[in-house]
């Protein structure tokens, strides 16, 4: 299994491991509901190193990443981070990536599991192109810094200067002859950061990120997986193997905001045909009674209790104090309000369709 | 770190505590760590009979939804009303607080054919 470059730290705190798409990362330090509840209060620190880290350059990475990504990136503004699906021709989703637009340089950060797809499709579409593919995810870390702490924190007490980033904004800089990019972006519903360093630099920002404020210092506490995923599912963000997939295109899956139609893209003659016949089914929230949670996989049933679609992620939420759970279910029932029942094991548990975000921050 | 020696345990992670004619049943502590935060505990109703080896209730954490096993057969006696709104006592006190049910076996000396401590550390690679 792989490491990251903070593994030491992870388990000198006596973090619970598990392998996460090849990758042995930290579920949880203290317990997901702490972690979770801290995030939410005041500022946490995810080791998301297993994430990668591509870098393009080149008269044509502009043209490459407008073939392979369904979002207009032409549109990025230099300093900005957009987020994007990659299609096959039929218009499944490969992956949910982020872009972002520096000044003679894009990064596109992706999911672990699938950095070799996302890298082959890069490749595949690069010949005859002026384009450079750099994979810097094992030479790099990536923290995400996230909390109503955070920026704060970053402003007062870290002596990384960036001026005004703004959400979805990014900047890179050096400090001490380190390398460092700065995003406002995450994926917890709160507002934070993410910074990549080079990976000798992670144990050392790890441990000065993580020690103890004192004074008007916030204390920033690690958090893991776990949380983030509860977090994240709270703020009503997919994840790729439980909302997305390769069977899944980014119409149904309610990310039409990130497709640009009009363009080009690999995939591009399937999804507008899903958008203009309209999806079968759509990615919604489901708010269930009571304290038990829908898991992925478990039927969803309308009133009848005919089978109308399934389960894509639940938990108990920790913050909104319900059960929450993203689902498909057939499109003409996935309005707001609509009840409909989840089988439990057996047990027909009444949910309603919710907008799909549970939890949403007050800034 | 070894459970108590004082009681029997399943492979399946549940202990059963034996006082008079009672065995009291839960989870140990390394089932409740492994499940992470514990949300809900589904409990049968007293005067339910249960078969040993069949499941009795479920429970669910943040993680994952696992069945519970009585180790015993007999007829449940009393439940533990607190696990209701506090399922996180399983988690917090495994072996005291967070119990879950007590039953009144039909042969009390069916608990003598379960795990002792060391043979359920030994499947789980506690010492």
């Amino acid at each position: 299994m792989k490491r990251t470059a903070i593994y030491e730290n992870h388990a000198a705190l006596g973090a619970k491991l598990v392998d996460f798409a090849g990758w042995e990362m930290p579920l949880l330090y203290r317990g997901i509901v702490e972690e979770h509840v801290y995030t939410r209060t005041v500022a946490s620190v995810f080791d998301v190193s297993h994430m990668g880290r591509l870098y393009l350059r080149g008269a044509d990475a502009l043209t490459l990443l407008d073939r392979v990504c369904t979002r207009n990136c032409a549109k990025l503004a230099v300093g900005r981070c957009g987020y994007a699906h990659v299609c096959n021709e039929q218009g499944g989703i490969l992956d949910d990536v982020i872009v972002s637009r520096g000044e003679n340089h894009w990064i596109v950060v992706c999911n672990a599991s699938n950095r070799d797809k996302v890298i082959r499709q890069l490749r595949d579409n690069m010949s005859g192109k002026k384009v450079e593919l750099d994979d810097r995810t094992e030479q790099t870390i990536m923290l995400a810094i996230q909390g109503p702490a955070t920026m704060a924190l970053f402003r007062e007490h870290i002596p990384i200067k960036f001026g005004d980033i703004k959400r979805y904004g990014f900047v890179t800089g050096s400090y001490m002859g380190m390398e460092y990019t700065l995003f406002r972006t995450g994926y917890t519903g709160e507002d934070g950061l993410e910074l990549v360093l080079p990976a000798a630099a992670g144990p050392l920002v790890w441990d000065y990120l993580t020690q103890d404020g004192g004074g008007d210092r916030p204390t920033v506490k690690p958090a893991g997986l776990g949380a983030r995923d509860t977090l994240r599912l709270e703020a009503g963000m997919p994840l790729y193997g439980h909302e997305l997939g390769e069977h899944i295109d980014p119409i149904s899956s309610s990310c039409g905001w990130a497709v640009d139609l009009m363009k080009d893209f690999i995939g591009a003659a399937a999804v507008r045909k899903i958008a203009a016949d309209g999806p079968k089914r759509k990615l919604v929230g489901l708010t269930l009674e009571g304290r038990r949670i829908a898991r992925q996989g478990a039927a969803v049933l309308d009133s009848a209790g005919k089978p109308i679609g399934e389960v894509t992620s639940g938990t108990f939420g920790p913050t909104v104090q319900k059960s929450i759970a993203m689902a498909y279910v057939d499109t003409p029932l996935a309005t707001n309000g609509t009840p409909l029942k989840v089988d439990l094991r057996g047990e027909h548990a009444p949910a309603v369709v919710s907008p799909l975000q549970f939890y949403k921050r007050i800034d | 770190m070894s459970v108590p020696g004082d009681r029997r345990y399943l492979k399946s992670h549940e202990w059963h505590k034996l006082d008079g004619d009672v065995v009291t049943i839960g989870i140990t502590k390394f089932a409740a760590d492994e499940l992470t935060d514990i949300t809900y505990v589904s409990l049968p109703p007293v005067g339910k009979d249960l078969s040993a080896g069949k499941p009795f209730g479920e429970i669910e954490s943040v993680k994952a939804t696992s069945d519970l096993y009585a180790g015993v057969s007999g007829k449940v006696v009393a439940i533990n009303d607190q696990l209701a709104n506090h399922p996180e006592l399983v988690n917090n006190d495994p072996f005291n607080t967070g119990w879950m049910i007590k039953i009144k076996p039909s042969d009390a000396g069916q608990i003598n054919a379960l795990l002792d401590a060391a043979k359920y550390d030994a499947t789980t690679g506690q010492h």
